[in-house]
């Protein structure tokens, strides 16, 4: 059974090459079988295939299998080679399941664009990718999966391409991410060179022995790393391309742009975590990192008016905080906050997705109002799924995980009080502003157009299902019943136990309370007293922090004045090579010095018996002189 | 024998359609293209025999040779040898060749005849110098690919074709001469020390040189492959001859003639003056590094498509520079892979740039936008070899520069971390270019054919062709280590003299260092991986 393996990314891709080959003689119909269809196979694969791993675990709790060897120069020899444990199991039953489902709903949403069997494609091509990246065995295999989800986030970023503003996001989101994954390849000539492999098992077991704690090799190559990780997570100080990259559609939002693709970094940290374990200073820098990112991205989100942006911005800060459970070294807290929030986000998005299509393309959440009743069913799952991102006690995922991670940050032996007051802010300021967007989509009275188009079944049941998840998402590590950190802990280090249950009983109170109070505070804001946030907005501290944040602390500008100007500029002074200048320059002088001398040949022989005289003269001059 | 006929049949066929010019028709398209076919069966066939064998991959002595006397009074020899890395250099020309007589199918329509001829001379004296081991007869063919070309570009060219032709002339001719200075000169010092004058390769290799005399030689070679390469700031005829040159001479041009200089500096340049060489280094690494950032600056500036495409190319050949110079195994096969990859990636643009004007009367992409709407296919092509060109994993050009990367890192980390930023440069000229010609709304109401069935054959071989080196290099691989772990022989001192931070290569290299210069030096097997 688990000899499969390599089908399970191999499907998407193949569902990839006959919509792109074959998408003329497949149909529409055709198109929907094989887009969804190979995914749903590769799901159904996986479950199975989780299931045999689970019963009946292979030795070491792993499995790899190797397809081909990719290149072999001497002792570099990088395969097309998969490898299967506790981490990469977690990851592609979530990949696969959600991704199924956001399929199933894109075939009701993309239903009438002329695009379908082109967004198939990238769909598959981007899952193919997906899970090649988490089940890539080396380095360079995972580089390949790395990019080319970067590449499908492109594609799929820019995918009504007639639009400029979408190119513009798509290559931003593109540019952006490759700066941070340039880094990373430079990470992969500093390990191969110092350990001779880019087999991930083998070069974690290597840096182990061969490396001291806190040594430079080992600091950089954790940066190095580090520094494709926020590219891809979007975290500071490469998070700017997320907001944007909102142009695309919403499925891809939900898919790419929430549930997986910027996790990614997430799963690169966690894969590679001995390297960060002997780097102390870097792992401070990621839970520092992450808990910056949380609370920008927080105010941010609190200030937007459209409902993806405001999405996005959570987005960013929930990445954040398994940026800070990883820094802490909560490996299986920030896997487990991944898998939740691939639920109750995707489930957000997807709502979210309902409501936009149905007010024709109204993404203002100031135009919205009073959605409750006339898409009831979009309303309760969005309920759900707001409840689970603010961390509703006890009912919600969202709960658990994040908890969690609260917990480990106040308690981790790398934790400190700091990095858990950070999060019980951003826990706070995540209530508000989610909902914030519940109360102004759902409540009150319609402020714009009525609903012109209600989701089909295709749309409703992807719905159902993620929230559903939502809710019993969680349930797997319940404080007294650590179901996957258990079995995580056979592929990634589990945090020792610190503080006291009493301790542990405090703090998560008041994290609920802060969640609770969040809410209390949305609801009196935006929809008892709306004239009250008015008037705080309309203050001028107010109104400077407003603008601030909702350009999203002005990292745009700042990138664009001290980057993407002089670059262009640049580009645009050199147009014509200096170099040739020169050249040209030469043959000018050339040109020039002829047609100057070509003068003196007159014809007459007058010229030229003086100009002989003349000569004759000088050198007798220089000879007489010398 | 074999060899002789690689060349001669390529130099008959070029004949026979020149003469059946007269004939009219689609005579001389199809003479050159049975031609070709032809000659690709007889390269497959010899490849194939090789890899039966084992010797492709291990060093050892060529694997085919003809050494006839041509003249004794001065010691020159008509001597033809083969090794992986020529028959690598070889296909890449045969493919290339193919495809440019495809794309010119329908693009040319006058004097089909002398410019078939040009076309099979061009890659019959591109085939000879890849196969030349007397050095005389290496700058015979050298100069004989000069004139077909210049004809080439200058009859069939574009608007502003007789400018592009002087400068790619006077250019190439300048440095040729400095590069016949410098064999003359090694020539005559080799047969004063040793008595015996001759142009003969293998005996010219160990030739005993004073550190000046080396160094000035060595850069008189250098000069001329640079030009042809290019490396900034040699680099000037470049983007005017690509732009200028019809088609089928752009896929030449970027395919083939750049890599003549690569390749000169990998059979000639540093086996000759490995001193010397190495002690460049640092000068010539920093060249590639300046060419590929450069290149990449100067490419997404550009309103020419094809003059774009034209500046990536510089960009791409700096890489191939850095793994020439990085000169370990890892670098070394990057290199290669580079050469092949951008032969093909970059081809394939130049067919599509010219697939567009076909249709579009104009390479400017102001003018251009939208097309993915009219013209899917079209674009998607344009879209996978922007991809390509940016290094994505997965086609061909990744794995060259990949390599490249690796093996420059373990010789000097500061210029290694500086040539990856190409990496960011090339998305973003990639990305635009598809931007300004493909994305966007159409509003310049164009209305064009989109790929008929023999443009989409040639793409489709050009796309199998660059993911089956992204996906499985493999056998290019093995087939270019043998020529290479050889030549890394006969460059025994290059990293001691360099002195570099690539102390775990030279130690390795030392074993070597005891071995006789001379082609079946067979080189210990090391992997200069540093690992």
């Amino acid at each position: 059974m688990l000899s499969l393996l390599f089908l399970i990314p191999l499907l998407p891709f193949a569902g990839f090459a006959a919509l792109t080959l074959a998408g003329r003689w497949l149909g529409r119909r055709g198109a929907t079988a094989v887009g969804a269809g190979s995914v749903g196979l590769a799901a159904l694969l996986a479950l199975a295939l989780g299931l045999d791993f689970l019963l009946a675990p292979p030795a070491g709790h792993a499995y790899s299998q190797t397809l081909w060897t990719w290149m072999r120069v001497g002792s570099f020899a990088p395969g097309i080679a998969f490898y299967l444990d506790a981490l990469s199991l977690v990851m592609i039953l979530v990949i696969t399941v959600v991704s199924f489902l956001i399929h199933i709903y894109s075939t009701g949403f993309m239903a009438g664009d002329d695009g379908y069997r082109r967004f198939f494609a990238y769909m598959n091509l981007f899952v193919g990718s997906m899970l090649t990246l988490v089940l890539a065995d080396n380095l360079l295999l995972l580089y390949l999966g790395w990019e080319g989800v970067g590449l499908c986030s492109y594609l799929l970023i820019g995918f009504w391409y007639r639009d400029p503003a979408n190119g513009r996001a798509a290559r931003k989101a593109f540019i952006v991410t490759r700066a941070g994954d340039t880094a990373m390849a430079i990470a992969l000539f500093l390990l191969f060179t110092s350990l001779g492999t880019l087999r991930i098992q083998d070069l974690l077991g290597l840096a182990a022995t061969r490396w001291q704690p806190g040594s430079g090799i080992a600091v950089a190559a954790a940066l190095l790393l580090l520094g494709g990780a926020v590219g891809k997570s979007a975290q500071l100080p490469l998070q700017t391309w997320l907001p944007d990259a909102m142009a695309g559609p919403t499925p891809v939002s939900a898919l790419i742009h929430a549930a997986t693709m910027v996790t990614a970094g997430v799963y690169l940290i966690a894969r590679t975590n001995t390297l960060f374990i002997l780097a102390p200073d870097v792992r401070l820098l990621v839970a520092i990192i992450g808990a910056a990112t949380l609370l920008l991205a927080g105010f941010s989100a609190l200030t937007q008016r459209d409902i993806k942006r405001v999405l996005a911005y959570s987005t960013m800060s929930q990445v954040g905080y398994m940026f800070l459970a990883l820094g802490v070294g909560a490996w299986s807290a920030a896997i487990f906050h991944f898998m939740t929030h691939a639920f109750f986000k995707a489930l957000l998005f997807l709502g979210a997705g309902v409501v936009i299509q149905g007010l024709e393309e109204e993404h203002d959440m100031f135009r919205m109002g009073g959605l409750r009743r006339q898409l009831p069913l979009v309303f309760w799952t969005f309920l759900i799924g707001a409840a689970s991102l603010a961390a509703l006690p006890l009912v919600t995922a969202g709960f658990y995980s994040k908890d969690l991670i609260l917990w480990d940050a106040w308690s981790s032996p790398d934790g400190s009080p700091w990095l858990w007051a950070a999060g019980l802010a951003g826990a706070f300021l995540t209530s508000v502003y989610t909902f914030r967007m519940v109360f102004l989509a759902f409540f009150g009275r319609p402020r714009g157009a009525a609903v012109s188009r209600r989701p089909g079944r295709s749309m409703q049941a992807p719905l159902l299902v993620l929230a559903v998840l939502s809710l019993v998402g969680g349930f797997v590590e319940a404080p007294k019943l650590p179901l996957l950190s258990d079995y995580l802990s056979h592929a990634l280090p589990a945090l020792p136990a610190g503080g006291s249950a009493a301790l542990e009983l405090a703090l998560e109170l008041i994290a609920i309370a802060a969640s609770l109070a969040g809410v209390y505070l949305a609801y009196h804001l935006f929809l008892r007293r709306p004239e009250q946030a008015k008037a705080l907005a309309e203050t001028s501290a107010g109104r400077l922090l407003h603008r601030w944040w909702f350009a999203g602390w002005g990292f745009d500008w700042l990138y664009e004045h001290a980057l993407v100007l002089p670059y262009a500029g640049l580009a645009r002074a050199g147009r014509s090579d200096l170099f040739d200048l020169a050249v040209t320059g030469i043959a000018r002088l050339a040109a020039g010095t002829g047609r100057l001398l070509s003068r003196t040949q007159t014809g007459r022989t007058r010229w030229y018996a003086a100009g002989i005289a003349a000569g004759a003269i000088i050198i007798l001059a220089l000879m007489v002189t010398s | 024998m074999i060899l002789i006929s690689l060349i001669a049949w390529l130099l008959a066929g070029g004949l026979l359609a020149w003469y059946s010019g007269r004939w009219g028709g689609n005579w001389p398209r199809w003479i050159s293209l049975i031609t070709l076919v032809v000659h690709l069966a007889m390269l497959a066939g010899l490849w194939a025999g090789y890899a039966g064998k084992a010797n492709l991959s291990q060093p050892a002595s060529w694997l085919a040779e003809t050494d006839l006397p041509w003249i004794p009074a001065l010691g020159i020899r008509f001597h033809l040898a083969l090794d992986g890395l020529s028959l690598l250099l070889i296909v890449l020309t045969n493919f290339l060749g193919i495809v440019a007589v495809a794309a010119s199918w329908q693009g040319i329509r006058y004097r089909l005849g002398f410019f078939h001829f040009n076309l099979l001379w061009i890659l019959a004296a591109i085939v000879g110098v890849f196969l030349a081991a007397d050095l005389f007869l290496f700058y015979f063919f050298w100069e004989l690919m000069l004139v077909p070309l210049y004809f080439l570009i200058g009859i069939w060219g574009h608007e502003n074709r007789i400018y592009a032709t002087l400068k790619f002339f006077i250019f190439t001719q300048a440095s040729s001469l400095v590069m016949l200075a410098a064999i003359l000169g090694l020539y005559v010092i080799h047969g004063r020390g040793t008595g015996v004058y001759t142009f003969d390769y293998s005996a010219l290799l160990g030739t005993q040189l004073s550190s000046f005399t080396g160094t000035m030689l060595m850069l008189g070679f250098f000069v001329a492959f640079a030009v042809k390469l290019p490396v900034v700031p040699l680099h000037t005829w470049l983007p005017d001859a690509h732009t200028e040159a019809p088609t089928a001479g752009s896929v030449d041009l970027a395919g083939l003639v750049l890599k003549v200089g690569a390749y000169g500096m990998l059979r000639f340049l540093v086996p000759l003056f490995p001193r010397a060489a190495a002690a460049f280094a640092p000068v010539a690494m920093t060249l590639a590094v300046a060419g590929i950032i450069y290149g990449a600056v100067l490419a997404f500036s550009q309103r020419d498509l094809k003059r774009m495409i034209a500046y990536t190319s510089i960009s791409h050949m700096g890489f191939v520079l850095l793994g020439i110079f990085a000169w370990n195994q890892l670098a070394l096969e990057g290199a290669v892979i580079v050469m092949l990859a951008h032969g093909i990636s970059t081809g394939a643009l130049f067919v599509l740039v010219g697939d567009l004007q076909d249709r579009m009367h104009t390479r400017d992409l102001d003018r251009m936008g939208g097309l993915w709407s009219i013209v899917p296919r079209l674009g998607g092509v344009g879209m996978l070899f922007a991809l390509a060109s940016l290094g994505l994993p997965g086609l061909g050009n990744f794995v060259g520069e990949f390599l490249v990367l690796l093996g420059a890192w373990q010789v000097n980390i500061p210029l290694t971390v500086l040539a990856s930023l190409g990496f960011i440069f090339s998305t973003v000229y990639s990305l635009w270019l598809v931007q300004r010609a493909f994305h966007g709304e159409n509003t310049n109401r164009w209305r064009l054919p989109d790929y008929n069935r023999r443009e989409t054959g040639i793409m489709a071989a050009m796309i199998a062709a660059i993911v089956a080196l992204g996906l499985y290099p493999q056998p290019v691989i093995d087939t270019a280590s043998g020529a290479l772990q050889t030549l890394r022989g006969l460059a025994p001192g290059y990293h001691q003299t360099q002195g570099s931070p690539g102390a775990a290569a030279a130690v390795q290299d030392g074993k070597d260092a005891g071995l006789p210069a001379g082609m079946a030096s067979g080189a210990a097997r090391d992997d200069g991986s540093g690992a």
